[in-house]
């Protein structure tokens, strides 16, 4: 009888559907812990307000969200230290986020279920989003402007929110001012700086460069001297205006608008409040530069850190990967030292990615680097420009670890070309060459397409070589920005994978930066996903095109 | 003199005899092929054949699967040069030039020797790009000479009617028929002065394989044309001339009609009556 079921061959049917099932329960659930955990993130919770009762007897007002809840059996509370009635099993505990970290030095907060008298969600109270200390949860009583209240009570709210307004489009023209202006200003200094250490070094440092140089300097001194003053008026114009809110304690403080980067009140918020809430954390996320080292504000240095590095990879490993897979497959005569190559790029596929950030560190940073310094920018000395880890090493680091799948699936492609298709090409009298470039080649572009995705996402997830070849904490500038020659080969950048890792478990607020975490790692897959989406596109174009003989 | 010598000089005169015929209007001679022998490593496929081919006639081998007829075919463009480990000895005259001379241009070897293949082989390209595909190689980019050439060559290779209106479609979305028609209209838009068919229509259907029978005829007003074929029957509709080969060897060529009705060997005798291939 189950012999028969086994031969029937169902028993082998089922097994394959269930690791099918298995992979894709996999799959799912991965992507959505971390889309669930990482897209609620910015959804404004509401802000409960606990009438708490301390082990001591005194009753004191809590003000937090809610984040976690544990419960722990009543005989693991007691061998914590923890004082529990005989008729209690179990002791469930609720973190809360109480904020104000400047008043009370903490952010987080767990709290007892059994000694919380009252719990109420009253509309008044405000969260405050700070560039510093980060956020306050309390109420608002008064704004001030240059020290003299004008407006309290009810009103306050209305007035706050609209003087926050203005004091952020001045934020944005500072903003602007700092980075474009008095940026471009400082690059020039610097380039100035180099040139005349330039010359100094070949003694062309004579009466006429020195006027040239002097001249120049000036100009640039003058710029930057306009550009702070107004700087200065700027930030006196966003320091006139502070609030003064008071903490769940009874503590009043003041806090001044130029630092304050988001006012709202979550209880009043309605649907529709909430999604506007929630797409402009979102829109500050994506495009903003990251505040209070990393766990407040935007990513958008990594996402574009990210984009760029793989997209420079790309240019690096394609043309590589194809002029090598062509030698190796049409040219080179096929015997033992082919196989011995092939096998070699093979294996080099498997050596962990670590051992080619040491590689890379080694070789391309310290020797390649280091000479190219001390040949092209002699001026810069001891300061290092290419032999320090940047954006291009980088770049070829990543090529290399993904060099071998570009070869192996250009090959692959190249070999499935139909010998009757360059036949036919060479019976037209076209030499070899000609038939590579004309047929053979556009031919297999599908196949080095296939190559470049699978690089692709092989190097938009990699973070460990890359820690050592150019990737950092924070970085002050984009490697491509306005000033000449524009895109900056020798700038360290960000990146999203080492954002998660800096920003999960390198952060001094892990509890706060945990969500960020989840929502970063939601947006590294999307980018990979974006990246790898586009070259299927062009992929399947190309196979449209080029399909080959069918029969 | 050595007899290899002697063999030379004949052929020389030879040459002078056959340009004094050309004038006057007789039979001459484009393609001749002389002790050709060719080895596969160490395998000999073909066994010192001599043959000449007559300008602008058809010539057919026929002969059983593997008897080195398509071997001898890829020989007259130097196909075989493309496999590994093939060493050929003698000789193929073009035009009283031995293609196999080290001087040779073989790109320009093959300009002169167009060739169509067994299966139907386009490139995946348009209609248009797979004409002016060999224009495009010796450097024409000229809209209008490639506009006018590839007209000719649809019209020469009987598809100009059927295709005008879908030259920018892709080449790989016509019939099979249409398609050995397309390489053929490619091989004639260079215009070489030999054609080569290995096989055209075996992987065509019979009306097909008629209108590439009714094109060969054609043809043949303009081009020499040698053509390998499995079909006797084909071979007999199309061909002025018939070449018998078996095992690597030639054993019998003459005119298609004498051959046919008349084989001097009895293997000839044996194969066209069905006796054994």
């Amino acid at each position: 009888m189950i012999k028969e079921w086994f031969k029937t061959g169902s028993p082998w049917v089922w097994l394959n559907a269930a690791a099918v099932s298995i992979c894709l329960i996999m799959i799912i659930s991965v992507l959505g812990l971390v889309a669930v955990r990482g897209a609620s993130h910015f959804w404004p919770a509401e802000v409960l307000q606990f009438s708490y009762q301390d082990d001591d007897g005194t009753v004191q007002p809590i003000i937090g969200e809610h984040v976690d809840s544990s419960v722990t059996p009543a005989a693991m509370a007691k061998a914590n230290g923890i004082k529990m009635a005989d008729n209690e099993d179990v002791l469930i505990q609720y973190l809360i986020k109480t904020g104000n970290r400047d008043v009370t030095g903490s952010d987080f907060r767990w709290i007892q279920e059994r000694h919380i008298k009252s719990q109420a969600v009253p509309e008044a109270i405000v969260v405050v989003e700070r560039r510093e200390w980060g956020n306050f949860y309390g109420h608002l009583t008064a704004v001030k402007e240059s020290g003299k209240v004008i407006a309290s009570g009810e009103a306050a709210i209305s007035v706050a929110l609209q003087k926050l307004a203005e004091t952020l489009v001045v934020f944005k023209d500072i903003a602007h001012l700092e980075k474009k202006e008095i940026g471009a200003v400082n690059y020039d200094l610097e380039r100035l700086r180099l040139k005349q250490k330039g010359l100094q070094l070949r003694n062309q440092w004579d009466a006429q460069a020195q006027t040239d140089w002097a001249a120049e300097k000036a100009a640039d001194d003058a710029q930057y001297h306009a550009y702070q003053a107004q700087l200065q008026g700027l930030y006196q114009k966003v320091r006139q205006h502070s609030i003064m809110v008071k903490a769940d304690n009874g503590k009043e403080l003041e806090i001044s608008l130029a630092k304050v980067v988001r006012l709202y009140q979550p209880n009043q918020m309605g649907v529709f409040g909430k999604i506007g809430h929630y797409g402009s954390k979102l829109v500050e996320f994506l495009t903003d530069d990251p505040r209070e080292a990393n766990t407040e504000g935007g990513i958008f240095p990594a996402i574009f850190g990210t984009v760029l590095m793989v997209m420079m990879m790309s240019v690096i490993v394609t043309p590589f990967g194809v002029i090598a897979a062509v030698y190796l497959r049409e040219y080179a005569k096929q015997g033992f030292i082919t196989r011995v190559i092939r096998i070699a790029v093979n294996n080099l596929a498997g050596v962990p990615s670590i051992v080619y950030g040491v590689f890379g560190l080694g070789f391309f940073v310290y020797i390649l680097g280091g000479n190219i310094d001390q040949l092209f920018f002699p001026e810069a000395a001891p300061a290092p420009v290419f032999g320090t880890p940047g954006l291009l090493w980088a770049s070829i680091t990543l090529a290399l670890l993904t060099l071998p799948v570009v070869i192996v699936s250009t090959e692959e492609g190249l070999s499935r070309i139909p010998k009757a298709i360059r036949e036919g090409s060479l019976a037209l009298g076209a030499t070899k060459l000609e038939t590579l470039w004309l047929t053979v080649l556009p031919m297999a572009s599908p196949a080095m397409m296939t190559g470049l995705i699978l690089a692709v996402a092989r190097a938009a997830g990699e973070v460990a070589p890359l820690m050592l070849v150019g990737v950092v904490k924070m970085a002050p500038t984009l490697p491509l920005d306005g000033n000449f020659p524009f895109l900056h080969l020798d700038r360290k950048f960000m990146h999203l994978g080492f954002h998660i890792y800096d920003v999960g478990f390198q952060s001094p607020n892990v509890e706060a930066a945990r969500p960020l975490v989840y929502a970063t790692s939601l947006l590294l897959v999307v980018v990979i996903l974006g990246l790898n989406l586009s070259a299927i596109l062009i992929r399947n174009h190309l196979r449209e095109k080029y399909r080959a003989l069918e029969g | 003199m050595t007899a290899q010598e002697i063999r030379t000089h004949a052929i020389d005169i030879n040459s002078v005899l056959n340009n004094r015929t050309k004038h006057q209007g007789t039979n001459e001679v484009s393609i001749k092929v002389e002790d050709l022998k060719l080895f596969y490593g160490q395998k000999q496929a073909l066994y010192g054949i001599n043959m000449e081919m007559p300008k602008k006639k058809v010539t057919a081998y026929i002969g059983p699967s593997g008897c080195g007829k398509s071997t001898l075919l890829r020989c007259i463009n130097r196909m075989n040069d493309l496999v590994d480990n093939v060493t050929i000895e003698g000789k193929i005259l073009l035009d009283n030039e031995n293609i196999y001379d080290k001087s040779v241009n073989v790109a320009a070897l093959r300009r002169r020797v167009g060739m169509v293949f067994q299966k139907p082989n386009p490139f995946p390209k348009s209609i248009f790009e797979n004409v002016a595909y060999g224009l495009r190689i010796q450097g024409i980019n000229d809209k209008r000479i490639l506009e006018e050439t590839v007209e000719n060559a649809l019209r020469g290779a009987a598809l100009w009617d059927e295709m005008k209106d879908r030259l920018n479609d892709n080449a790989l979305g016509m019939s099979g028929g249409q398609q050995q028609r397309l390489v053929i209209a490619r091989a004639i838009a260079i215009e070489p002065e030999v054609l080569l068919l290995d096989e055209p229509a075996s992987a065509l259907d019979p009306i097909s394989t008629l209108k590439i029978e009714e094109l060969i005829n054609e043809l043949k007003e303009k081009y020499t044309i040698v053509i390998v074929t499995h079909n006797m029957q084909q071979a007999a509709r199309v061909s002025d001339y018939t070449a018998f080969m078996y095992m690597g060897e030639l054993i019998e060529m003459g005119t298609t009609s004498e051959l046919f009705t008349n084989p001097k060997k009895k293997q000839t005798e044996d194969y066209i009556t069905g006796r054994y291939g």
